[in-house]
């Protein structure tokens, strides 16, 4: 076999002149370079361009108008509040998965009977469509036949049926507990392989000093795992700060609009109004708010894994 | 073993009941994760098999009584949800395969070969990733209408490759990065170009690999609903999560029937999930949570 590759590579080098060698790597990135240069980074120029304009497909009309879309959008209640909503459910929801998830590791880092089951079940709500898991925390919270309802009634802890999505004092909560089921499982898994790697000597040495569970916790296993945790931390804060299938299906961003975030309410903008420049606009802002999102948590990251390390 | 000696020593230390307190509570901290993770799943589908009429009846129960196919013929038949899966199906598999081509070459070419800037590139194609969606889909949906793409497999399928590449290439980048380097310096010795590299040396060393990022990348397609949502309007190209989300009846919502394609949809991604699911954390785990 080696003797043929040899005949054959002498063969094609003596038929045609060889590339130069440094053509190869971005042969190969090519295909990799278009797909996402002209469906990520093009359409954010693109979408920058509309957001100046007033594009809309209704009136067919698309003239550059400058800032006007931008100081539209200071100035729209509705983009403050799907602001707020959004930064709360981020917030929220991240501290939320953090800890939890957290938790979880520290039960599934032990061992027990059935830890493969466990470790298994919990990809479960990872897999399942969040078109799903939004329709079935919609009938598990339903606020006539729910079981959540009929569950908290029976165990004497509310007194009345809670109409759940339906009322705006509880949708967006309701939101950020079906967000929480979904993600926190897996966000344990990823901890937990941050903890495999801390090594055992370390946390046994300071047991066999006499350190107990809570002291290994917090002086060994906490300040180790914090890059992991910071990292996990921040990619789920970027996915959860463009939620959009869990609200768009299980709310819509009403009851009045108590829900609305950034995404549905650009969605809304973009394919109800069809008014792509100011559709774009907010996306556009969203998109500015989130790069600056990451860079903060980049930042603060690099600077809490130096001080740790 | 040491630690099981350690843990032995402390237990026998401690207090007599400590031990048994420890077990007890980490045994609880198991059930209840079990709980939360695979309940409401569980729910769903036992719902998909109850009347109507015992859904609303305002005592729920775990066991249906009595039990019924109703909410899945209406599925099917009703809804014609097999027309759904069929789009899913063709869509998510050819974004898997184009996937996996386009995203192990760029891995390979990352990992093996020669090149400027490596882990800028890898930052680059990783960023892509965290981009909003909802700030795509407003151009892309201007080009797919210009193009005359809208309802088309084609235009889901090329969004996809880009959203679900990231995911790959990182994945592989990964996975290549864990082969020995001895194999192809021998192979480039005895002659052998780049592609040959790839093609006979570590593709075939990859397939277990291939096999875990391939399932990610069908999940992730398969799961997407936004630019489902925003570029196809009929059944002859919608996908299931848009399916789904448009089940509401006019009157009522119809709960059972939502339930029954839930179980459709989504148990055989759990079973792929339970089959793979070592390999499932080891590959997103390679991916850049990981030091």
């Amino acid at each position: 076999m080696t003797r043929t590759h040899t005949a054959r590579a002498e063969l094609s080098a003596r038929r045609r002149p060889a590339m130069p060698r440094w053509v190869w790597p971005w042969l190969l990135l090519l295909p990799t370079f278009l797909a996402i240069g002209a469906v990520a980074f093009w359409p954010i120029l693109e979408g920058l361009r509309l957001s100046l304009t007033n594009t809309s497909l209704i009136t067919r009309q698309s003239d550059f108008v400058g800032l006007e879309n931008y100081t539209g959008l200071l100035s729209d209640a509705r983009f403050w509040n799907a602001w707020g909503h959004t930064v709360w459910f981020t917030f929220a929801s991240t501290l939320l998965e953090t800890l939890i998830g957290l938790g979880m590791a520290l039960v599934l880092y032990e061992r027990f009977a059935c830890r493969g089951l466990v470790r298994a079940a919990m990809l479960v709500p990872w897999a399942m469509p969040t078109v799903v898991t939004s329709k079935m925390f919609g009938w598990l919270f339903d606020g006539q036949n729910g079981v959540v309802n009929w569950l908290l009634m029976n165990l004497g802890i509310i007194d009345a049926k809670i109409n759940w999505y339906g009322n705006p004092d509880t949708a967006l909560t309701t939101l950020i507990i079906a967000d929480v089921w979904k993600t926190a499982p897996f966000m344990a898994l990823l901890l937990l392989t941050g903890l495999q790697t801390i090594p055992k000597s370390l946390t046994e040495a300071a047991r066999m000093d006499g350190a107990r569970g809570w002291t290994v916790f917090w002086s060994i296993r906490l300040p180790l795992l914090m890059p992991t945790l910071l990292i996990a931390g921040l990619f789920r804060a970027l996915d959860a700060f463009r939620v959009f299938d869990l609200v768009y299906v299980l709310t819509g961003g009403g009851p009045a609009d108590s829900t609305e975030t950034l995404s549905t309410l650009a969605y809304k903008e973009l394919f109800s109004t069809l008014e792509f420049g100011y559709g774009s606009t907010v996306s556009t802002a969203m998109f500015i708010t989130e790069a600056i999102l990451a860079g903060i948590l980049c930042l603060w990251l690099v600077r809490t894994i130096r001080r740790v390390s | 073993m040491t630690r099981t000696a350690i843990s032995a020593a402390t237990a026998a230390s401690a207090l007599p009941g400590r031990g048994f307190l420890r077990r007890a509570l980490l045994y609880a901290g198991a059930l209840m994760i079990l709980l939360w993770s695979a309940s409401p799943f569980v729910w769903q589908f036992a719902t998909s098999f109850q009347l109507d009429k015992a859904l609303t009846s305002g005592t729920p129960t775990l066991i249906p009584d009595p039990f019924t196919w109703e909410h899945y013929y209406n599925v099917f038949v009703e809804k014609q949800l097999h027309l759904y899966v069929l789009n899913s199906l063709i869509v998510s598999l050819a974004t898997t395969f184009l996937c996996l081509a386009i995203g192990s070459l760029a891995a390979f070419a990352l990992s093996r070969l020669d090149i400027r800037g490596r882990y800028g590139i890898l930052m680059v194609i990783l960023s892509v990733s965290m981009f909003p969606q909802i700030t795509l889909v407003g151009p892309l949906y201007i080009v797919a209408s210009a193009l005359q793409l809208l309802d088309t497999y084609t235009a889901l399928i090329l969004v996809y490759i880009a959203l679900v590449l990231p995911l790959v290439t990182w994945v592989m980048y990964g996975y290549f990065e864990t082969l020995p380097r001895e194999i192809d310096e021998a192979a480039r010795m005895d002659g052998l170009h780049a592609i040959g590299i790839y093609w006979f040396i570590i593709l075939p060393m990859s397939l277990p690999s291939l096999v875990t990022t391939g399932l990610l990348a069908f999940i992730t397609a398969w799961n997407e609903f936004l630019f489902a949502l925003a570029f196809t309007s009929n059944i002859d190209h919608q996908t299931i999560p848009v399916g789904i989300a448009n089940f509401t009846n006019l009157y009522f919502v119809p709960w059972g029937d939502i339930a029954a394609a839930s179980a459709i949809v989504t148990a055989p991604l759990i079973l792929l999930v339970l089959v793979f699911q070592r390999h499932i954390i080891e590959g997103l785990t390679q991916g850049g949570i990981k030091e």
